[in-house]
């Protein structure tokens, strides 16, 4: 019994992280129609940020944060002007393959670099145990964590000048350019953001487990899900969008052998997109 | 205008097969490597044990031919750790490439796949990179393996187990990959008989990344010894999580990624830890010819600088059989050559090498033993393996249980 209760709450604290995840994804989604296949890529730099920051410096792997942050934007704002600008408004399938392109390029040059051997960033927090169960220190951060980056992303979009010049963008981009919105630079703006937090959650990731650099597959891949559950294009939905892939992962594993998890996540990720189109926690289309 | 084009054609042809003539004082040796991929680690220790070996024929002045020195020249790719790219690639090898003979790929699952290439094409392939009896027992007859093969992996795991803990309650968690599945069906019906009780056998996908939820099952299933793993990633990460959740094993077993020198980058996860190995430094067998561990140790770092492990010694044991075979045979008949390795009995600083010839196993290992390392905290703090089983190999005695606070 407890041990369902344990692999509940691992489920929820690794969901967060998750979620935090795909919020970027979603995010971008949201602003401008585009899906960003570059975000596994950015969740491995995040990853190798993270790695290469501990290395050099011996510092704790948190303080990789604010840097991959800043760095993340740029990069975000980077990659608008190479391979998304001219795809807004154009079919969908124009800017998947150029951010395809992209991460190919991307994950090309990581595996020329580091190849796509393991590697670990070893985190001693101390744990919280709980009976035989040991929540570990690393996962409570970085669910907590994500929790507070979710809630300054909430906030940057609903209290800000900026964040609501973005709504206005990802609402009706015609009219807020109307009103005298630089449509523009938001549009490079959201990119910044939200590869940022896809840098973001790949330190956090990589605090939990070992990584390669093709690990941002299995991340992309549960981005979608969250996405759908969460809704499209909803930042704050992807939150708990993560949490709920977390709990069912959680609770999937005591009652059934592992191997099943995956393909129950894909088969719920089937019947959300056919039974709620607009995922299980978007209130409306558009309105992040 | 139709001439030219024929012209162009033949010429094109001709450039097409010219490595076929080119080549008359080397022998071509193809294979796949997993330079990118889930099995890049083990791979590439694999590989630097064929290129070691390699370079060291070819110092000597190459294979003797019936009195004709032969240099020995590589065509390899990378198969992405994928088995679909490892047939094209075989594929490749031999039509192409004209590769003369074959070394396997890495992991059961490619080399069962690269079997069924060159079994078609009539070519010998020597395996010391999968250890999964079922291509062996399919009327294979060129394909040769120098490791000990899958359902031996865990059997000294499980007599050192049953010698500290006759009533052990094992979980065992492992990749839903052919070699890892072929291991622990051995392995359960082996501590079965040991009298160990199993109390939780599942297998993973070998993309797993979060193994949360499988380290609390083991927790419920009131496990205190763990047997299982894959490859280097999904064992490293489980190590990790055992470790990080406190799951508070007396014994754990894990294949693969503990026999490799990353494995240590884990720290205290790493501890304790034992691995079925094919090879360790300690091992003392005493060669009938060629380099004695400690000096295949030496210079294999004096080149790499990075210690040898078990892939790398098995590579190279691949290449001297190889070797060994075709100067036996004094040609390069695949016939001829297949003859003289089905004869093969000797030793190397690898061990004792023999293989068997009755048709429903043609090809398997039948002597080369195993032993099982331990990760071990020296004095000075630093982690190392082990040789802990058999008893008359122990280079250090083995750690048991391995949650004691005797560890640290």
């Amino acid at each position: 019994m407890y041990g369902i209760l344990a692999s509940i709450v691992d489920g929820v604290l690794v969901g967060l992280v998750y979620g935090l995840a795909a919020m970027g994804l979603t995010l971008i989604w949201g602003v401008m129609d585009v899906i960003n296949l570059t975000h596994g890529a950015m969740i491995v730099a995040g990853m190798f940020a993270l790695f290469l920051i501990v290395q050099a410096f011996g510092v704790s792997p948190y303080l990789a944060l604010p840097p991959v942050l800043i760095g993340g934007f740029f990069a975000g704002v980077l990659l608008y002007w190479i391979a998304v600008h001219r795809m807004v408004g154009r079919p969908p399938l124009m800017s998947l393959l150029s951010t395809f392109s992209v991460n190919l390029v991307l994950i090309g040059i990581g595996t020329a670099v580091w190849g796509t051997a393991l590697f670990n960033v070893n985190v001693s927090l101390p744990g919280l145990t709980v009976g035989r169960y040991t929540f570990p220190g690393g996962h409570i951060v970085a669910a907590v964590l994500a929790i507070v980056i979710a809630a300054a992303l909430y906030a940057f979009l609903h209290y800000t000048r900026m964040g609501k010049a973005v709504r206005a963008v990802a609402n009706n981009r015609e009219a807020a350019e109307l009103v005298g919105v630089p449509t523009t630079r938001m549009l490079a703006i959201s990119v910044g953001i939200g590869v940022a937090l896809a840098g973001v959650s790949g330190v956090l990731i990589g605090t939990l487990f070992p990584f390669t650099v093709l690990s941002g597959d299995t991340y992309e891949l549960k981005g979608f899900v969250v996405t759908v559950l969460g809704g499209l294009g909803n930042p704050v939905g992807a939150l708990l969008g993560g949490v709920a892939l977390g709990l069912l992962e959680g609770l999937v594993a005591p009652f059934a052998p592992v191997s099943w998890t995956l393909i129950i996540e894909f088969a719920l990720f089937v019947v959300v997109l056919v039974a709620f189109p607009t995922g299980i926690f978007a209130s409306r289309r558009g309105s992040l | 205008m139709k001439t030219v084009t024929l012209v162009a054609a033949a010429t094109i042809f001709a450039a097409a097969a010219a490595p076929a003539f080119a080549a008359d004082d080397t022998i071509t040796i193809g294979f796949t490597g997993s330079r990118t991929g889930p099995l890049n680690v083990d791979s590439t220790g694999q590989e630097r044990g064929y290129d070691f070996w390699r370079d060291e024929v070819n110092a000597k002045g190459g294979i003797d031919v019936g009195g004709k020195k032969y240099k020995v020249k590589f065509v390899s790719y990378d198969d992405q750790s994928v088995g679909g790219r490892v047939q094209q690639l075989y594929t490749r090898l031999i039509n192409q490439d004209k590769a003369q003979f074959l070394f396997g790929p890495y992991s059961s699952g490619l080399v069962a796949a690269a079997a069924v290439i060159s079994e078609q094409y009539g070519k010998i392939m020597v395996d010391s990179g999968g250890a999964e009896e079922k291509p062996f027992e399919l009327g294979n007859k060129g394909l040769f393996m120098v490791i000990t093969s899958a359902s031996h992996y865990l059997s000294g795991a499980v007599e050192a187990l049953k010698s500290k803990n006759p009533h052990a309650k094992v979980a065992m968690v492992y990749s839903d990959d052919p070699f890892s599945k072929t291991v622990l069906a051995a392995t359960k019906e082996q501590a079965k008989k040991a009298g160990l009780d199993v109390v939780l056998d599942e297998s993973y996908a070998p993309s797993t990344t979060d193994f949360g939820p499988i380290v609390n099952k083991i927790i419920s299933s009131n496990a205190d010894a763990f047997l299982g793993g894959g490859h280097y990633s999904d064992g490293a990460t489980l190590a990790r999580q055992m470790h990080d959740q406190k799951a508070n094993m007396k014994w754990i077993s894990i294949l693969v990624a503990p026999a490799d020198d990353k494995f240590a980058e884990l720290g205290d996860a790493a501890a304790g830890v034992t691995v079925p190995s094919q090879w360790e430094l300690q091992v003392n067998y005493k060669p009938d010819f060629g380099p004695t561990t400690a000096e295949f140790a030496k210079a294999f770092e004096a080149k790499f600088k990075h210690k040898a492990d078990y892939h790398a010694a098995s590579g190279y044991a691949a290449g001297v059989v190889l070797e060994k075979a075709i100067e036996k045979a004094g040609s390069l008949d695949p016939k001829k050559v297949t003859d003289a390795l089905n004869a093969t009995d000797f030793t190397t600083f690898f061990g004792h090498i023999k293989f068997a010839t009755d048709p429903g196993h043609h090809g398997l290992q039948t002597e080369h033993s195993m032993v099982l390392a331990q990760w071990q905290k020296a004095k000075d703090g630093k982690l190392a393996r082990q040789v802990v089983w058999p008893k008359a190999a122990q280079s250090a005695d083995l750690i048991y249980p391995i949650n004691a606070a005797a560890m640290h």
